[in-house]
């Protein structure tokens, strides 16, 4: 009975463990979460040139010796059109750096709307000492999203990637 | 019983056990290790108790005045951690250890020798618990859930905490495994599974529920502890990983544990009110059923807890029909302890007062998690003080309600003596009115908006948070009038009848003299 038991609880421990990868792969079929991943062009793509929104773009660093901004501070555009912004990250340390963005949108169901083609956030960024270097975004933000919004943030967070870990799977 | 009374002393010789500390350190026999879990759970529930204290005293004015906000923070956390995995739950053991052997007529638990290491782990894991106050940077301070990445970056108060919770897990499962297999293996003749005692079966699937949940408990906080120290990324965003994730693994433990700290109340409740009612439990088998039936629904509603992390509609409308469908057996334990007191001939002892103001209490508690359960309202009232009022409700006036009506209950049987009848009926009375005060008025704070685990607010939430604080200090030392009744009853009660309930109808009462001998049930009684 005490055999069995343990070996239960056991089992409930590598359970609780196997939860981690059942979750990633339940975001990825279910699409939640899909962040770090291009998406696919859809094809009855139509561009509303009736309304307008706002996009303002916003770049922090985390913990790590870099300058990171985007080359503007926002844009106005049609939903449907595709956008392209250049953002630019600088090492200022002495060291090699690997960093990770994360990215973080508002209002926080934008993610359904928006459709990212390329993205520097695919990707861990590797910068050499002192190296600059500039990286677009290119995205649609659809013409589903809500009327009654006319602003939208996307935000980029840069961290430092300890080494020999990958941010992104593939 | 006169049979069974002459047994225990003609194996006498087994009473000769180390005396002093000693007996303590290195007993294995249930009685005393159940008494050791009592004591424990109380200490640990005025440690407790003391940092609820502080944290209403705090929150008496707007303002801070007595606690730094990062003090305050430690205070809900520790206040939190102390009283789920150092109170409420060691305290249902040492009534599991104390009652499940004489109530299914064992001489002892299964493995004597491991009930007395699943006690001893838990003074070491209250010590790094407690003690992680005094280290450098302070106890955890990210809430009793300890979400990441609040978590992920504290200091070593943090680390005491995930070891405390390993030890706890550890000690918890241990006890668990124990229960499981006498309840299983060591009934008396004649004793069948549906012949069992309420509380024994509510203990039977809270244990599995325990051994179900608790190592998942151990996994997820190995993984912060990983996290935070050996380079792993499982909730680290940059590393790819996903705070939200622990959550959703936190609440697969966390939402079964809330039924581990109610279900044997339901049990020690389903015993005291056939007693004093002087009628069987109505419906017995659709009790053993509901509760089988709350176990299984509480794995499957852990996301409740998240409705505002993210998720998408479906979800949250599955978790939340999910969560109301769990009122129905619950119902059908409410209406069954109703039905049984229905035409009963009532008395209304200590035990029986407290097991009424269970109900009543808890029904209460049970009908503001419905309305929590529900999408919309929960984003409006996600942490803020309705949250706090509903699971005090259950937690206090739920499972302690019951822990007090089973030790007023029990305490004849296990000391022989009589506790004072005059002052267990203040210690109801006060505790009911100093319970409501303090949190009925907890419900309008949070529906105002005032948000939990902030040591300040706005002035317009001054008033309730005055009548909030008062009732809390009342309610604690209120808990002493208990110790004091407790201690006086051990060093100089009234000598107890041999049955000082006409009502009752379990094992220890009709087959054991008063006290129970330190050995009983060497020979089995049959049960017919």
């Amino acid at each position: 009975m005490m055999k069995k038991l343990l070996v239960f609880t056991l089992v409930m421990f590598v359970f609780g463990y196997a939860l981690v990868p059942f979750y990633e792969k339940f975001c990825e079929v279910t699409g939640i979460n899909n962040l770090l991943r291009p998406d696919v062009r859809a094809k009855d793509n139509w561009v509303d040139e009736e309304r307008w929104i706002t996009i303002e773009f916003d770049a922090n660093t985390r913990g790590l010796p870099w300058q990171f901004k985007p080359l503007q501070t926002s844009a106005r555009i049609h939903p449907g059109e595709s956008v392209n912004v250049m953002y630019e990250i600088t090492n200022d340390s002495d060291r090699e750096v690997v960093g990770q963005a994360i990215p973080s949108y508002s209002p926080r169901y934008l993610d359904k709307h928006l459709k990212k083609f390329e993205c520097f956030c695919f990707t861990k960024q590797v910068l050499k000492p002192k190296e600059t270097r500039q990286m677009p975004v290119q995205f649609v933000i659809e013409p589903g999203l809500p009327a009654e919004i006319h602003t939208v943030t996307i935000s980029y967070t840069f961290f430092e990637l300890p080494e020999g870990v990958n941010a992104v799977k593939n | 019983m006169a049979a069974v009374h002459g047994d225990a002393h003609g194996h006498g010789h087994d009473d000769h056990h180390p005396s002093g500390i000693m007996r303590w350190i290195t007993t294995t026999n249930h009685k005393d290790i159940g008494t050791m879990y009592l004591w424990f759970s109380f200490a640990m529930f005025l440690v407790g108790g003391t940092l609820a204290m502080g944290i209403r005293a705090e929150l008496f004015q707007p303002g801070i005045q007595i606690l730094e906000p990062e003090l305050f923070n430690q205070f809900t956390t520790l206040h939190g951690l102390i009283m789920v995995f150092g109170a409420i739950m060691p305290a249902f053991v040492g009534f599991a250890n104390w009652q499940v052997p004489l109530m299914i007529g064992a001489p002892d638990m299964a493995f004597a020798r491991m009930n007395n290491w699943s006690f001893w782990l838990l003074p070491v894991a209250a010590t790094l618990l407690v003690g992680s106050f005094f280290v450098p940077g302070g106890a955890a301070a990210g809430g009793w859930t300890f979400y990441p990445p609040l978590s992920t970056q504290g200091g070593l108060g943090v680390d005491l905490m995930i070891f405390s919770v390993h030890i706890l897990g550890a000690s918890s499962i241990m006890g668990s495994i124990n229960i499981i297999t006498t309840i299983l293996n060591m009934r008396a003749p004649g004793m069948t599974l549906m012949k069992m005692p309420m509380f024994v079966w509510t203990w039977l699937i809270t244990a599995y529920l325990l051994v179900l949940v608790m190592p998942v408990l151990a996994g997820v906080v190995t993984m912060l502890l990983t996290d935070r120290h050996f380079g792993t990324s499982f909730f680290n965003a940059a590393g790819g990983g996903d705070p939200v994730m622990f959550q959703h693994i936190f609440w697969f433990f966390g939402h079964p544990e809330v039924y581990i700290m109610i279900l044997p109340s339901f049990g020690i409740v389903s015993e005291v009110i056939p007693t004093f009612s002087r009628k069987p439990l109505f419906g017995y088998s659709s009790m053993v059923y509901a509760t089988a039936s709350i176990a299984i629904l509480s794995c499957v509603v852990w996301a409740h807890h998240m409705f505002t992390a993210g998720m998408p509609t479906v979800g949250q409308l599955f978790f939340m029909y999910a969560t109301m469908l769990i009122a129905v057996p619950t119902g059908v334990k409410v209406f069954n302890w109703t039905a049984t007191m229905w035409r009963g001939s009532m008395s209304f002892e200590t035990p029986m007062l407290f097991s009424i103001g269970f109900i009543f209490l808890f029904v209460i508690g049970g009908f503001s998690g419905v309305i929590c359960a529900i999408v919309p309202i929960d984003i409006q009232v996600q942490d803020t003080y309705y949250v706090i009022a509903h699971f005090h409700y259950v937690l206090v006036s739920g499972s302690l309600f019951a822990l007090f009506a089973g030790a007023y209950y029990w305490i004849p049987k296990w000391t022989g003596r009589m506790y004072n009848e005059t002052l267990g009926k203040w210690h109801f009375w006060l505790s009911m009115f100093f319970f409501n005060l303090t949190f009925f008025v907890q419900h309008f704070l949070g529906l105002a908006g005032m948000p939990r685990r902030i040591p300040d607010y706005n002035l317009q939430f001054a008033d309730f948070n005055m009548i909030s604080s008062i009732g809390a200090f009342g309610f604690g030392l209120t808990q002493l009038l208990f110790l004091y009744i407790m201690i006086s009853t051990i060093r100089s009660g009234e000598k107890a009848p041999e049955k000082p309930w006409d009502g009752a109808t379990t094992l220890e009462w009709t087959h054991l003299p008063t006290p129970a001998p330190y050995h009983s049930f060497e020979k089995p009684p049959i049960v017919k």
